[in-house]
């Protein structure tokens, strides 16, 4: 049955990390042992910053997807991932705090697939209720594996609504059956892989075309009508195999693989969105998710999107990077070496709950405090007002978001003595134009540096992980602004 | 204005122990060297004493907290101990604690006792500080040399200095403490530097090298104190009272407002303005006679030859350079080697600038001795120079 509702995707976001290695450098440290991958090594990988991971980029991608889009209401939030950093405690609340979405939202995490975010996201369409999908992934390969050669990060967010609908949907399908192409245990750090071919013919080409035939049927149209085939498959030439397959004569949809990766579960929706930034009214995309089965749904643009485009989108975040080399630097960030930090590196992480919780409304969302008497934007919020002229008790303040606020660079250094996972450590203060003031770290600083007046924009991150006890906490660092 | 305890208290004898890595004592033999030398510049037993302030900073490689491993350290037996802990500015606030004891006539003789054991840590530099359950929720890392390069970046903007201008000035700062640590037979590092390997030295927090970094040392220090009658009644001909003691702490003004423009130090220039006024100086250029500051780091010293209202604003390079406050200058800075030579083992840096100032004005600082001088002034900053604490003590012939 055709979707004719006026539900459907409002606005949709996308982040992939800053920092690319070149997989040439991956290559030259294996190619003693494996030379075969010579074939893989061309153009960059995304990969995440230590303080980086699935909620950290879920949060950029939203950040990037609500962007002008904040009056509307959201009244869920998920996030879909594999490399979700918690097994017990829902990962999207964390998300939801620093959007600073209401405390009523409903929250949600799935995972255990990489086609989890495309099936979520389809429910909520069909549900038709206001709700945030994420998809996020911080995969984490195997050195001299196919997939560390190939894989990359990022995330990618969708807003589903009523109002401003730019992509609705036509219909869907669903099958599932036991092909384990990969898996991952529970608590295991890397995939284990079945052959290549295998999972070529017996999967990809047989499962794919039985769940898009079906898809077809229940949205009522022909794969003629479709325009642009969206099928996140990491094997190389996959994509074009299944196309064939399907007689499909359309644009396949770009995959980015020689700028960032595949990025798992967030793949087919870093391939959506990015579909979506170029699409034209009338444009009917197919979306396939490939995992234990598969979904596939098909949209259609509405003349809406010619209005609605992310606001860096997908085209943006593969813009704004900083190269680098340095192949241990990504090992050592994903924790497959372990390299001498010294003594000063072992200094307890450990978090106070009930402090977290306590402080969660300044921390979250980076709440100042705007105090009504004077209007001294201040963090943190203590129990008076700052300016000694004003001294007022934090009854008077307002609730001031600092989180997409103009700033700039008042002081900083560069530390080479404190530990920190990717010296040196940028720190300084961070001046506002609206007068507030603090001391943040800085973050994915490239080879032209920073200096006094810098522009910076504000990121969620890990502010410093408790690896004792498996315990990440969050908060804003400061990064300079590209382009 | 309350007047303060200007010459209301007297220094009845003072110590010091050799500063370094010492290797070979505990902070209970550190504080007995010091302590026995003031004894015995005292001339008193220590049952004279009736109240004692014990300052130390970092738990973790000290003593431990509270005052009693001081108290038992001396055997200070039945007495009020107080332990102070205020980060660099703890040895001054010891010796406020014992001098406000003496002034208030609560006590006739009190004593002020710093150390510190930096080099049970395992590594150079200061041990992190813990911040508190809710500042390590979101204030970075960073560690004491990142938190003063700082005002590099803060001095160059407001005062338009060239970044090779702010470094020799920055490099003098060092090399002339150098030069006087050689003379000082209890500092650390004695050994003079060339300005070649302070200005090319391995970087720790731009722009401060390695040589812009003080040493990191062992050390305590003491001073007794009491009143100048009851020092005259027991023999001192010659005295060294107190003339001011100030501290200045942040409220936030300096992080969390855009009143701050990163050049300065604000606690310093508080502190500075009381302590003159509590001792009587309106002219400090001309009317100080030697300075002992809080060198942590070479730029500190620098923009706090303004902050204590020495150097103009955007002066200090210029003065640094032309000599101003070299042994030969008009106001020597840090004759004995300052932190930069004596490192800085926090608990006792306070007492140890005082200790050199009162040995300067008795006349008994050897090879070191400036001709005549009659008041000095000590100078710490605890914390960063944003959020942290300033604390001055001025002493002279009484």
């Amino acid at each position: 049955m055709a979707k004719t509702s006026a539900f459907g995707i409002t606005s949709f976001g996308a982040y992939i990390p800053r920092l690319r290695l070149e997989r040439a450098a991956m290559y030259e440290a294996h190619k003693w042992m494996a030379p075969s991958l010579k074939g893989l090594a061309k153009g960059e990988r995304a990969f995440c910053s230590w303080d980086e991971d699935a909620i950290t980029m879920a949060v950029e991608a939203a950040r990037d997807c609500l962007l002008g889009a904040r009056a509307q209401s959201i009244k869920a939030v998920t996030l879909a991932s594999t490399t979700l950093p918690y097994a017990d405690l829902q990962n999207s609340v964390i998300v939801a705090g620093a959007l600073g979405l209401d405390r009523n939202v409903e929250t949600s995490d799935v995972t255990g697939s990489q086609r989890a975010g495309l099936s979520r996201l389809v429910e909520a369409l069909e549900a038709g209720s206001d709700a945030l999908v994420v998809l996020a992934e911080r995969p984490r390969t195997k050195p001299a594996s196919t997939q560390e050669m190939s894989y990359g990060a990022g995330a990618a967010a969708f807003l589903l609504g009523s109002q401003n609908v730019i992509a609705r949907l036509l219909g869907t399908a669903a099958a599932a059956a036991p092909f384990i192409d990969h898996f991952r245990a529970a608590g295991a750090p890397h995939d284990y892989f079945w052959e290549e071919r295998w999972i070529r013919d017996e999967g990809y080409l047989k499962i794919i075309p039985e769940v898009v035939g079906a898809a077809l049927k229940d949205a009522a149209v022909e794969i003629g009508d479709i325009s642009t085939l969206v099928l996140p498959l990491p094997l190389k030439g996959a994509a074009a195999a299944v196309s064939k397959k399907l007689n499909f004569e359309g644009k396949i949809a770009a995959s980015f693989d020689d700028t960032c990766g595949y990025a798992g579960a967030a793949h087919g929706g870093l391939m959506l969105a990015s579909t979506l930034e170029t699409a034209k009214p009338g444009d009917r995309i197919l979306v396939v998710g490939f995992g234990q089965g598969a979904t596939a749904f098909a949209l259609e643009a509405t003349d809406a999107i010619e209005t609605k485009r992310g606001a860096r989108g997908v085209s943006g975040a593969l813009a704004d990077k900083v190269v680098t080399k340095d192949y241990l630097r990504m090992l050592s960030f994903y924790n497959e070496i372990g390299l001498e930090w010294g003594m000063r590196s072992e200094k307890s992480g450990k978090a106070a709950l009930t402090t977290l919780y306590r402080s969660a409304d300044q921390l979250s969302a980076f709440v100042a405090g705007e105090c009504r008497a004077c209007g001294t934007i201040q963090f943190p919020q203590l129990a008076y007002c700052v300016k000694p002229e004003c001294n007022k008790p934090a009854s008077q303040f307002d609730p001031h978001s600092l989180v997409d606020d103009a700033a700039q660079v008042l002081t900083f250094t560069a530390d080479w003595l404190s530990y920190h996972p990717a010296p040196p450590l940028y720190v300084g203060f961070v001046q506002f134009d609206n007068g507030a003031r603090l001391l943040m770290e800085m973050v994915d600083i490239g080879p032209a540096g920073i200096d006094v007046g810098t522009p910076l924009r504000m990121v969620f991150r890990i502010k410093e992980p408790d690896t004792a006890r498996g315990f990440n906490r969050y908060f804003w660092k400061a990064t300079p602004v590209t382009a | 204005m309350a007047k303060g305890i200007k010459d209301k208290v007297a220094i009845l004898g003072m110590g010091c122990s050799r500063f370094g890595e010492r290797w070979d004592v505990g902070t209970e033999a550190l504080l007995a060297e010091a302590f026995d030398e003031a004894l015995t510049d005292a001339g008193i037993g220590r049952e004279q004493i009736e109240a004692a302030w014990f300052g130390s900073c970092v738990d973790a490689v000290n003593v431990g907290n509270s005052a009693i491993p001081a108290s038992a350290a001396l055997r200070l037996d039945g007495i009020p101990v107080s332990r102070m802990e205020n980060m660099c500015a703890t040895g001054t606030e010891a010796l406020r604690g014992a001098a406000y004891a003496v002034a208030s006539g609560a006590v006739d003789i009190a004593l002020a006792v710093g150390a510190e054991k930096l080099k049970d840590t395992g590594y150079g530099g200061l041990p992190g500080a813990y911040k508190g359950t809710f500042n390590d929720l979101w204030l970075p890392l960073g560690s004491a040399p990142a938190g003063f390069a700082q005002l590099a970046a803060g001095y160059r903007a407001k005062h338009g200095i060239s970044k090779e201008d702010l470094k020799r000035g920055m490099a003098h700062v060092s090399w002339k403490s150098h030069q006087n640590g050689a003379l000082s037979p209890k500092a650390h590092l004695r050994k003079p530097v060339e300005m070649d390997a302070i200005l090319n030295a391995p970087m720790i927090a731009e722009p401060l090298g390695l040589y812009d970094c003080c040493g990191v040392s062992d050390g305590a220090a003491a001073a007794i104190v009491t009143t100048p009658e009851i020092a005259r009644a027991l023999g001192k001909k010659e005295l060294v009272t107190i003339k001011a003691i100030q501290l200045s702490i942040s409220s936030g003004v300096e992080t969390t407002t855009n009143t701050w423009d990163g050049s300065h130090v604000r606690n310093t220039r508080n502190a500075a303005k009381r302590a003159y006024a509590e001792a009587g100086i309106s002219n400090p250029r001309e009317e100080l006679d030697l300075i002992e500051v809080h060198d942590c780091f070479s730029i500190t010293e620098l923009v706090t030859m303004e902050d204590l209202f020495i150097s103009e604003d955007g002066r200090a390079v210029s003065d640094i350079l032309d000599g101003f406050y070299d042994r030969e200058g008009k106001v020597p800075c840090q004759i004995d080697g300052g932190l930069k030579c004596f490192g800085h083992p926090i608990g006792a840096s306070g007492l140890r600038m005082a200790y050199e100032n009162y040995q300067q004005l008795l006349g008994r600082a050897g090879k070191r001795q400036l001709s005549s001088p009659s008041l000095g002034l000590t100078h710490n900053l605890g914390g960063v120079p944003y959020l942290g604490i300033a604390a001055i003590s001025i002493l002279g012939l009484h």
